[in-house]
């Protein structure tokens, strides 16, 4: 009987998981229900003060508009259109000068940072070179970029490679530089050539250190199209930004900001779909 | 020799009857980080007959390694010479396979691409190599898991793969680095039979390094007993044991524990000699 009695315990878990685990999924889902509520609380909360404190005037409704009539400015650009024209085409007008600076960006870095990781010569003789330009602000740049580029997109396409090209190279770089020896190794007695070990090898390794630079970059891009639009332009959200601000809108600057935080949310999810499926070969979990 | 060398080419030696291996006073010398230098092997004979299964038994980090990455063109010897099938060798040839300590498989590579990697980087056209992988799996049981990626694998599995990317190049030498270190016991004695099965297929020379002196005498034709580093050879060791072997019955005979007891009487004074380096180091 004994062996059955220090069973049990092994048992019960094992052979009577409807219950437990019924129990366990219903609690892990009662616990999801609770903090999605308490979030959607604190968000009511932060709004309802924000409206309330400005209704009554306790801060300057002028300066820190309210909830409600940032609303009602999305909800009128929405339906009638903003001073300079529609507003997806505000939006998309952003949106086409932040992909196509990342975009550049991103193909510049990763080409720069994975051959100076390979080419240790180029890497040792441009290395304070790059130094010195990763040192300087710069956002600086933008107003210069208008100056050259004038108040089209190439001026705003412009910065935003400036700020997403060296996040990206220096993960590209540092990727590139610590690739698996013994990958490296295993392919050259496999049969690879130099060409083949940097294209088969450095770079599918060094992509998981390209993506967490990804995620970053693209949020560069966004700042340095819509800084660009800012300082000079003639469509975009950040001109929207800076003609609410000439006209004391302070509703119109935020709901401009709100405007892009939905657009850089939505680029994040899809960068975050994409990582999903071009990581599938890697361990799900602690190690990811 | 000298009265020779400038009207014969060392080809000339015809190269069916040259050794597998040869190294010649070989010495290979490493500038460590702090700028010193450190000898990993110094003044190494050692020749490997074609067919032959060598194993190569030492101390810890004495410089066994070293030794394989030179006949394998990894790296280039400081001094002295080492030949493969009768020629000096320049760079990674592509006669030579070789099973690393370490996974090395390729994690974003699934398995059937994994084996596949060594026949389409030397140009073999994509449908050949994806059938002479399929039938290296099938000899290392590995079938039903050509689309996994190796991160879904057991260690012994990793192994196998890692055995038919190297088999399925056809190597002529076959230098493996501790490759089964990394595997639990039960697991390695299966791995070696199955080497010795794969290899009495293709009868590559193969050089095997390790610091498992019963895995040694199991598998091999000759044990090769090096000093503790920097590494030259002190013994060489015929094992006449018949094969084919079992490697869990092999090491029950008679003929295995006497074989063992005479290496180790040779082998343990540099393991000792090792052990106390380091106790000195440490203290």
């Amino acid at each position: 009987m004994s062996p059955d009695i220090l069973s049990t315990p092994v048992v019960d878990t094992v052979k009577t998981p409807p219950d437990r685990a019924h129990s366990r999924a219903r609690a892990a889902r009662r616990r999801k229900i609770v903090v999605a509520v308490f979030r959607a609380l604190l968000l009511v909360a932060v709004l309802g003060l924000w409206e309330l404190l400005s209704r009554t005037k306790a801060i300057d409704p002028f300066n820190f508009s309210m909830p409600s009539k940032i609303w009602d400015q999305i909800y009128t650009w929405l339906t009638h259109g903003t001073a300079l024209g529609s507003l997806g085409e505000q939006i998309w007008y952003t949106l086409y000068e932040a992909l196509l600076g990342w975009v550049i960006g991103v193909a510049a870095g990763v080409v720069c940072g994975i051959a100076l990781g390979r080419i240790t010569f180029l890497a040792d003789v441009l290395g304070p070179y790059i130094k010195v330009l990763n040192s300087i602000p710069r956002i600086v740049l933008a107003p210069i970029f208008v100056i050259w580029f004038g108040l089209g997109p190439a001026s705003k396409v412009a910065s935003a490679v400036v700020l997403v090209f060296f996040p990206v190279f220096f993960n590209a770089f540092q990727g590139a530089r610590e690739v698996d020896r013994n990958l490296v190794a295993n392919a050259r007695i496999l049969g690879a050539s130099d060409r083949r070990v940097t294209l088969q090898v450095v770079i599918p390794s060094a992509t998981s250190w390209i993506f967490t630079s990804l995620h970053v970059s693209f949020g560069f891009a966004l700042i340095g199209a819509i800084v660009g639009e800012y300082i000079g332009a003639t469509k975009g959200i950040g001109l929207l930004v800076a003609q609410s601000q000439g006209t004391f809108n302070a509703a119109g600057v935020y709901a401009a900001m709100v405007i892009l935080a939905v657009v850089a949310l939505v680029a994040e999810g899809l960068l975050t779909f994409a990582e999903r499926r071009i990581f599938r070969w890697k361990p799900t979990g602690s190690d990811s | 020799m000298l009265w020779s060398a400038p009207h014969l080419p060392s080809r000339a030696m015809s190269p069916d009857t040259s050794p597998a291996i040869e190294l010649r006073g070989a010495s290979k010398t490493f500038r460590t980080p702090s700028g010193g230098l450190h000898t990993a092997v110094n003044g190494l004979d050692l020749t490997v007959g074609r067919g032959e299964f060598v194993a190569v038994v030492g101390p810890t980090g004495c410089g066994k390694s070293t030794t394989l990455t030179l006949v394998s063109g990894l790296e280039e010897p400081s001094e002295g010479e080492v030949l493969v099938a009768g020629e000096p060798v320049r760079g990674v040839g592509d006669k030579v396979g070789f099973v690393f300590q370490q996974d090395a498989t390729f994690p974003w590579r699934t398995v059937l691409s994994n084996v596949m990697a060594g026949p389409r980087f030397r140009g073999v056209p994509k449908a050949e190599a994806k059938e002479k992988a399929r039938e290296w799996l099938a000899r290392v049981g590995l079938t039903a898991f050509e689309d996994r990626y190796p991160h879904q694998l057991s260690g012994g599995m990793r192994k196998r793969v890692a055995l038919a990317a190297t088999f399925v190049n056809d190597p002529e030498i076959l230098l493996m680095d501790e490759p089964f270190s990394a595997l639990d016991v039960q697991t390695r004695a299966l791995m070696s039979d199955e080497l010795l099965e794969l290899w009495e297929g293709t009868r590559a020379s193969v050089v095997f390094v390790t610091h498992d002196l019963e895995e040694s005498i199991a598998l091999a034709d000759k044990v090769v007993v090096m000093t503790a580093g920097p590494a030259t050879v002190k013994q060489v060791y015929d094992i006449d044991l018949p094969r084919p072997r079992k490697v869990e019955s092999v090491r029950l005979e008679s003929r295995f524990i006497e074989i063992y007891r005479e290496i180790w009487e040779s082998l343990g004074e540099e393991v000792r000699i090792t052990r106390e380096r380091g106790a000195a180091h440490v203290a």
